[in-house]
């Protein structure tokens, strides 16, 4: 068996996302090799090959995959993926996005979001907002997966010895082309990779107050998201948003703040480890996966706690 | 301009699902079922673009049991024009419904194809992406707005950075995330019109695609539960307990 993993990354530097699907790799076994697919994107391939237990870093570069268009990287996974048994990509936006499609062009089934790896073709996997787990197995030659980042911890970024080997051959697609990016930019860890994360939902009000939850980031050193309501209302951007249908993360702590439990919002964070939930109403539905509730008005507990830390 | 509309019938987005005794699949006895909300949003986005002008014609389609006619209905009530079912009691996988959704495309031959980013059965985020493989065009999925002008379109997608604006040419795919708009509600006349509005059926084997499934879902279960917690008195209480019970802080 052999695995290719696909790279997140952002032509500077390698995601460690992409450090969990090289553990569920390991978990599948075989030889395990990285594509980093990007433009000017060598100091990606050099973090890549010193990730423990890779074989070897296919490095495509080009100013066709600059932007990780869907139509061209899709093209080049499914030629470059032909030739092994699994392709693996930890559940990013961009694996979201080209995976299926490189699965298309090879004609197979994609599996996403995997949570454990049972055997070589079978494998766990959460549908109905995580409601159910499902066993699935897949009979297809070639496995396209993606990973579900939180259920797999990051290999050692270091230790490895891979050779990189330049992979040629223009794909570029012609169908879409890149117009601009609105990325924001927070000193913040990022939210899928925080030991602590902190939410705030509807109940914040609006967004000039979610800088009560600054203060006490800082002191955490947590990553900042929010629930669906909260981003629709238009308190907070999208990237921000945790749930079934936003972020996952399972942190060390997420702390819940104004915010219902829905069972989407839930989807998104009911695997961490402790959870904290800061909610006026007694019977909101997030005390119910709380490990510690909080029954109070957030405007008086938020800065209670952030002086107390 | 014509666009074509994909939907999907699903377990309501308010029902908890549990597996079966025997764990052999979700149990579905019983529960409400409506249109994905992600394909909701696309069938709005179809309904705006013709309100715009932009589209003539809204042409919805569902690949799935008899009883999706109900979807297709609820988006005849929106203001799709007319609808396709592609009916099989298969157990449907996004590659098949892909495939039965390109037969579909290859005779009508849309400009704009709109389909929700995910369905919230299945969880998976595929079909789209997979259509637009199957036709070599372009995908502009996870979209928040969507601005067609001429022959071209320019998408903003949600993405985990931020946002990310494309330009692609037509005929493309656009796979709706939530904050593409806010669908309305079908009124009641509405309703009633969409009863006579033409609804064609199919089926895979009329347009020639195998829908076999090639991953096979062995059992289900539920996830492990989380050990119910404690109420605290205080937040003096809750950062004691954070540093020396759970010592996730210090
Ligand atoms: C297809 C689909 C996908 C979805 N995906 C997601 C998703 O990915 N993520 C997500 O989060 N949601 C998602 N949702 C939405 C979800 O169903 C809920 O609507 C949403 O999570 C509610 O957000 P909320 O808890 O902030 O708001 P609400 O449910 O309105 O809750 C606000 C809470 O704040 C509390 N509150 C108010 N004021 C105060 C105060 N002063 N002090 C303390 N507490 C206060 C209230 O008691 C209440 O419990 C999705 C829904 C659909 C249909």
């Amino acid at each position: 068996m052999s695995i290719l993993i696909v790279a997140e990354h952002d032509n500077s530097t390698l995601n460690v996302a992409t450090l969990n699907s090289v553990t569920a790799a390991g978990v599948i076994g075989g030889d395990v090799h990285i594509l980093v697919a990007g433009h000017g994107c060598s100091a990606v391939a050099d973090q890549a090959a010193q990730v423990m237990g890779v074989a070897k870093v296919l490095l495509a570069d080009s100013a066709a995959y600059a932007h990780a268009l869907a139509e061209n990287v899709a093209l080049l996974v499914a030629n470059l993926g032909a030739g092994y048994s699994h392709i693996l990509a930890t559940s990013t936006s961009n694996a979201k996005n080209i995976m299926p499609r490189a699965a298309a062009l090879l004609d197979v089934q994609a599996i996403s979001d995997i949570s454990a790896v049972v055997d070589a073709d079978t494998f766990k996997r959460p549908i109905y907002a995580g409601n159910v787990i499902a066993t699935v197995k897949s009979s297809d030659a070639i496995k396209v997966i993606v990973v579900r980042g939180t259920a797999f911890d990051a290999c050692p970024a270091e230790g490895g010895a891979a050779a990189i080997e330049a992979v040629t051959g223009e794909h570029d697609a012609g169908k879409s082309s890149f117009v601009s990016e609105a990325v924001a930019k927070s000193d913040r860890p990022e939210l899928t990779a925080a030991e602590v994360v902190i939410s705030g939902g509807r109940g914040m009000g609006n967004g000039e107050n979610f800088a009560l939850l600054d203060g006490i980031a800082d002191k955490l050193g947590a990553a900042i998201g929010a629930s669906r309501a909260a981003v629709d209302a238009g308190f907070v951007p999208n990237d921000m948003q945790v749930g079934q249908t936003g972020k996952i993360v399972a942190p060390d702590l997420y702390v819940a703040v104004g915010i219902s439990g829905a069972i989407q919002h839930l989807a998104g964070m009911k695997d961490s480890k402790v959870i904290v939930a800061i909610n006026k109403d007694e019977d909101a539905p997030i005390f119910s996966v709380a490990d510690y509730g909080l029954v109070a008005d957030l405007f008086d507990a938020l800065p209670e706690f952030e002086a107390a830390l | 301009m014509k666009v074509l509309v994909a939907v999907k019938r699903v377990v309501d987005y308010n029902v908890k699902v549990r597996p079966k005794a025997d764990g052999s699949g979700v149990d579905l006895a019983n529960v409400k079922m409506s249109i994905n909300p992600f394909c909701e949003i696309a069938v709005e986005e179809a309904v705006r673009l013709k309100e715009k002008g932009v589209a003539t014609e809204i042409v919805a389609v569902t690949v799935g049991a008899q009883q999706s006619q109900e979807q297709l209905r609820t988006a005849l009530a929106l203001g799709a024009d007319r609808a396709i079912l592609v009916s099989t009691d298969e157990t449907l996988e996004p590659l098949s419904i892909a495939k039965c959704l390109k037969a579909i495309c290859d005779a009508e031959s849309p400009d704009i194809i709109l389909m929700g980013k995910q369905a919230i059965d299945g969880d998976n985020n595929q079909t789209g992406q997979m259509l637009a493989a199957l036709m070599g065009i372009g995908q502009a999925t996870f979209a928040s707005e969507l601005v067609i002008d001429g022959a071209n379109a320019s998408v903003t997608r949600e993405v985990d950075g931020g946002l990310q604006t494309l330009t692609l040419s037509l005929p493309l795919i656009v796979t709706a995330d939530l904050r593409l708009n806010e669908p309305r509600y079908a009124s009641l006349p509405n309703i009633m019109k969409a009863k006579k509005k033409p609804l064609d059926n199919t089926t895979p084997a009329d347009l020639g695609v195998d829908v076999t499934p090639r991953v096979t879902q062995l059992s289900v279960e539920l996830p492990a539960e989380r050990q119910a917690g404690i109420k605290v008195d205080d937040v003096a209480q809750l950062v004691d307990k954070l540093k020396n019970e759970a010592k996730v802080i210090s």
